[in-house]
């Protein structure tokens, strides 16, 4: 489990996160949604130590994650694994070479056992035949599932995705929705997904905050999100022709 | 004020880049890969420039001495002082700043601004440490080999066109480059050439490592760290010499 308490962040004058508190809970898969800009990644950001937060707390299991060294944190660190909205994918590596990186720094597995583990892993992605290419020649959506199978290899108690689904056609995105829920169930793992797509949200929403302009505005699951009367969820969920559209039908279908 | 800062975020940086490796058995293997790519990678045009400049010196001595009260070997002489003191150690350095100095930047930029190195250190991984100590010490220990072969191919060029044109004899440029020799000449510019190897790599780094933005930026970078590495090569120059030869 992790745990956002009261955190802020500004950078300059600009106040970014404004007193945040959220539980990502252990084996479900965690949303943070809102509109561009309004400091979802800044707080991803927080959680994994990449940015200091000025005020709060972030817990894992307990465990005040803010207040640790580098040394402390460097072990919970290597209990993480991150999907980046590009794949951060290392450019001079394989496939292969990508995925048995955190293996061959973190672990005592022979060049064997870790071709093993690399082939389990992409094997779990649903990707075969790939190992030996480079990530300039793999499509986008290939690229973020290496990174999945990378972030799994560790076997991780925490998953962070900053959007997963950028750049990817909706068939595409329902293919790594699926991919993160099923990891997510599979290994009990805590996951965080950042995201301003719906579709994400109505795929694997277990537990949605909304994130507008800094602050919460609003928590639950993706079912309450389409019958909630919060202005600001209702601008955001159905600001296309297409969802008002839905949620007309829907509306003269309850009448 | 805003020297005093880079002077600090380049301290803080080193210090990360000298902390303990995580694993040196990988940090070994990075090394010989940097030793391949910086090192052996620049052969080339080490060898070009260092044949083509010993040559032209050879030319320009010969030019400036035509004096029947200089002796012609001072040819010899001149040409191997000038590649051995400045040539090799410096000029050579300067073009490898160009060269490998932006590689580097626009290397670890490019890893910055795709969040490469964001990737590595929510791995656990000291980004600093496992990037930029591997190049520094490949290149601390590569470049003293190629300026040495640099020294040798000065000398070699200049012997060889002085001959080919004429304007000394194979006789005098081989005695003048053995007149007067004192060995130390060779240790004052591979003394150089280490102190010259750790700013290349370090400045450059430190401008990839500081890079925000996009492609505009890592280009910008690249520039930076060219231009700052060649100033501060020529500041050691100076501060060395003065050591050394003063």
């Amino acid at each position: 489990m992790i745990e956002l308490r009261n955190i802020s962040k500004s950078f300059g004058d600009k106040e970014v996160i404004k007193n945040f508190s959220f539980v990502c809970e252990k084996g479900k898969t965690n949303l943070i949604i809102g509109a561009s800009g309004s400091g979802k990644t800044v707080t991803m950001k927080c959680m994994v130590g990449l940015f200091e937060p000025n005020s709060g707390q972030v817990l894992y299991d307990g465990e005040n994650f803010t207040g640790m060294s580098l040394k402390d944190r460097k072990k919970i660190r290597r209990e993480m694994g991150m999907l980046f909205q590009g794949g951060a994918l290392f450019d001079s590596m394989t496939v292969e070479q990508n995925v048995i990186f955190p293996l061959s720094m973190f672990t005592e597995m022979s060049d064997e056992e870790k071709r093993e583990r690399a082939n389990f892993c992409l094997t779990r992605v649903n990707l075969e035949n790939v190992n030996h290419l480079y990530p300039s020649e793999i499509s986008g959506g290939m690229k973020k599932r290496v990174a999945i199978a990378r972030a799994i290899s560790l076997q991780p108690k925490y998953l962070f995705c900053d959007e997963p689904n950028s750049g990817l056609d909706p068939k595409t995105s329902i293919v790594i929705d699926e991919l993160i829920r099923e990891i997510t169930y599979e290994y009990q793992i805590t996951t965080l997904v950042i995201t301003h797509d719906m579709g994400s949200v109505m795929e694997i929403g277990d537990r949605v905050a909304f994130f507008h302009d800094g602050q919460k505005a609003w928590e639950g699951d993706k079912n309450q999100i389409l019958e909630t009367d919060n202005q600001l969820v209702v601008d955001f969920v159905y600001a296309s022709e297409f969802m008002k559209e839905v949620r007309r039908i829907k509306r003269s279908a309850t009448k | 004020m805003n020297t005093i800062r880079h002077l600090g975020a380049y301290y803080l940086l080193m210090a990360r880049v000298f902390s303990r490796p995580e694993k040196p058995a990988l940090y070994r293997r990075q090394t010989f890969a940097e030793i391949e790519k910086l090192g052996l990678g620049s052969l080339g045009i080490v060898a070009i420039i260092s044949i083509f400049m010993g040559a032209v010196i050879t030319i320009q001595a010969a030019f400036g001495f035509e004096s029947p009260w200089i002796p012609l070997y001072a040819v010899g002489v001149t040409t191997r002082d000038s590649v051995l003191l400045e040539f090799s150690p410096t000029i050579v350095s300067l073009i490898l700043a160009g060269k490998v100095g932006s590689n580097i930047a626009s290397e670890i930029g490019t890893m910055k601004v795709s969040e490469q190195i964001d990737a590595l250190e929510i791995m656990g991984i000291n980004s600093a440490s496992y990037l930029i100590l591997p190049k520094i010490i490949a290149a601390v220990f590569i470049n003293p080999f190629l300026i040495v072969i640099s020294m040798f191919l000065g000398l070699l060029g200049g012997y060889l066109f002085g001959v080919l044109t004429g304007v000394v004899t194979p006789h005098e440029y081989v005695y003048g480059i053995q007149f007067d020799f004192r060995p130390f000449k060779v240790v004052y510019a591979l003394a150089k050439t280490v102190v010259f190897a750790f700013i290349i790599t370090s400045v450059a780094s430190y401008h990839g490592y500081r890079t925000k933005g996009g492609a505009l930026e890592v280009g910008q970078s690249s520039t930076k760290a060219v231009v700052y590495s060649s100033i501060v090569i020529l500041i050691f120059n100076f501060i060395l010499t003065q050591l050394l030869l003063a």
